[in-house]
């Protein structure tokens, strides 16, 4: 714009109209001068915790020692990516993360489908209004306590889940140290927790409904039912999509803060899972080269599942996020 | 026309339908009232399990009122000195934080929405790589150590300031709600770009503001993983710190007591935890019914994919 706006101005001037197209870049670039000055403080921030300890990883093939640094730590490789396929612990880790990532996805990528449609079909304002404030409300819960409470209200002797079975004359079993439940706990509180809030963008995608869709079902004489299966479902399928795929890529980051606090040594067995393993060797146990490349693979294989996913989207529901 | 159209239908199927739809609605009404006491129910049994008798509520005698009330647990709890001083830190955290964050995020944000920012795929390319990539835990600590940012007040409100989520988040909230023709008429009047940012942008975006601002100060206010492994000074520490202590360590605040004094440190102890999830859950829950529209607003403007 600004080019025109001058060889209009000067319409004999050979410098403005003959502009190469590297000066006309140097213009861009000076131009966007002030915009640069707004992404500094980000950009400087970035570099300095994000990129900076990416170029860290390099110690993933070193033996890193904080005396030498990480530049003259000396060379290994993939040793202690061996060493960790080569430990017990790999199995054990590997299992447990993909068993609640799967079970996760199993059951948290369905119900909040379903509760936006159920909240949907709520037609009496103020009901619908204390629905939704009382849904969302357990997601502000910070982990912490939300653990807390986990802990509270399943103990087997005291806690109030024991009390209203032993009202029924059942015996509360000890869920928190037993290793093949903990899986179940994690899921289903963090159903309890984020059901709510999860429905939220499907809800959005549903009021952007054309009601006509709705008129000329009635019109055909189709049940609530029905028109929730024809209607509603199929409407949904693209944003469900990306959400699959945005989900599938962190497949193996499981929210790991909550898994930390409900673990103990009873548990392990079951809670040992990739990210709660690579802090205890790296910050526990100070091997700092083994967690790292534990780390690392955790995060190559999350990559390389979100393209598969996002591949397989894109040929089948032609659905895809990048 | 609705009349004209049911009259057309038979009646007798009419009737079912119309029977078919009252069950439905009915079993959609029974589901959601279900779920809403689900929901309040062990909400509530915190607030009334915190000013009842320990006793009574691991025996199993309080059910939908305080029973024996008593404010011990919020007596003892408030006691400690500790409570204070992290309560005190966390919402230092949380009003730096937040406006840190802002100050980092939201400039970005309107940055990368300008279509005429030179090397926009290149610097978006940067802003998204994080998103997906990062250092992990050890190098990260190895670089927050080398800057000598461990035990700082620091390392709680500066280094992960940045989201790119909410850069991303923001970006799009300019892309479609600021006009374009309001910046090329601010630069036919000779306003240039900082100007234009501080002027103009920033007034006509305070949803985006509180969306991201709400977000970023839950966000910290919950937060305690960093805390816990950048700070050792007990001073620094902030209230979720406390609560680990408190609800999953099992810690107890009041010392150690022996004979019968031991069981009743005890059970002040568990009456201390109740006390303890709602003081540091209050303020958010109580907050959060008034904001619950800019929260929302945050998701829908989350989901507008480009």
């Amino acid at each position: 714009m600004d080019h025109k706006a001058l060889s209009k101005d000067f319409p004999h001037n050979p410098v403005i109209l003959n502009e190469s197209k590297m000066s006309r870049r140097i213009k861009q670039l000076k131009k966007s001068g002030p915009l640069y000055v707004l992404l500094i403080p980000s950009f400087l921030l970035l570099i300095c915790f994000t990129y900076l300890p990416m170029y860290g990883l390099v110690i993933a093939f070193k033996d890193y020692s904080p005396v030498l640094g990480i530049l003259e730590s000396p060379w290994v490789g993939f040793k202690h990516f061996v060493q960790y396929f080569n430990s017990y612990q790999f199995d054990i880790t590997i299992k447990n993360t993909l068993t609640i990532s799967l079970y996760s996805i199993l059951v948290g990528f369905p119900l909040p489908i379903a509760l936006a449609i159920l909240c949907n079909q709520l037609r009496i304002g103020l009901f619908k209004k204390v629905f939704q404030v009382t849904t969302y409300l357990p997601h502000f819960i910070s982990t912490m306590v939300m653990c807390g409470m986990i802990l509270i209200f399943l103990s087997p002797s005291t806690g109030l889940v024991a009390n209203i079975l032993g009202l029924v004359g059942l015996n509360m079993p000890n869920l928190l140290s037993d290793a093949s439940l903990f899986s179940s706990v994690y899921v289903w509180s963090d159903v309890w927790q984020h059901v709510g809030w999860d429905s939220i963008i499907y809800l959005a995608a549903l009021s952007a409904i054309n009601p006509t869709y709705y008129e000329a079902a009635t019109v055909d004489g189709a049940s609530k039912l029905q028109k929730i299966i024809h209607i509603d479902l199929p409407l949904l399928l693209p944003t469900a999509m990306i959400l699959l795929i945005l989900r599938a890529g962190s497949l193996l980051n499981i929210g790991f803060e909550k898994v930390l606090l409900l673990q103990n040594q009873l548990n392990l067995p079951g809670s040992e899972i990739i990210s709660t393993y690579v802090y205890k060797i790296g910050l526990q146990n100070f091997q700092y080269s083994l967690s790292t490349a534990i780390g690392l693979f955790n995060t190559v294989v999350n990559i390389i599942i979100l393209l598969l996913v996002n591949w397989l989207s894109k040929k089948l529901t032609k659905t895809s996020l990048l | 026309m609705e009349a004209l159209i049911k009259n057309r239908l038979p009646k007798k199927s009419r009737n079912q339908k119309s029977l078919q739809d009252r069950l439905f609605d009915a079993s959609v009404y029974g589901i959601a009232i279900v779920m809403i006491l689900m929901i309040v129910y062990p909400l509530w049994f915190i607030v009334i399990a915190s000013f009842s008798d320990p006793a009574d509520v691991a025996n199993g005698n309080v059910w939908f009122w305080p029973e024996e009330w008593n404010l011990d647990g919020y007596i003892e709890l408030l006691k400690q000195e500790m409570i204070w001083r992290s309560y005190f830190n966390t919402i230092i955290y949380t009003v730096v934080g937040t406006l840190i964050a802002l100050a980092v995020n939201i400039p970005a944000g309107y940055a990368l929405s300008r279509r005429d920012l030179f090397g926009r795929k290149w610097i978006s390319f940067f802003y998204i790589v994080p998103m997906f990539v990062g250092g992990g835990l050890v190098p990260t600590y190895l670089v927050i150590k080398n800057f000598g940012l461990l035990d700082t007040f620091w390392v709680m409100v500066l280094p992960f300031a940045v989201s790119c989520f909410n850069i991303i988040i923001a970006r799009t909230f300019f892309r479609t709600s600021l006009p374009e023709t309001l910046w090329e008429a601010a630069q036919i009047d000779g306003c240039g770009t900082i100007r234009f940012f501080f002027t103009m942008v920033l007034p006509l975006s305070k949803a985006v503001l509180a969306v991201i601002g709400l977000w970023t100060a839950v966000d910290i206010w919950n937060s305690w993983f960093n805390a816990m492994i950048y700070l050792s000074n007990e001073n620094l520490q902030p209230l979720q710190l406390v609560l680990r202590r408190i609800l999953i360590a099992n810690e107890s605040l009041l010392g150690v007591a022996s004979g019968s004094l031991a069981s009743e440190l005890r059970s002040l102890s568990e009456m201390m935890k109740y006390a303890a999830i709602v003081v540091s859950t209050l303020p958010i829950m109580c907050l959060y019914p008034f904001l619950q529209k800019y929260f929302n607003q945050g998701v829908m403007i989350g989901s507008i994919k480009e």
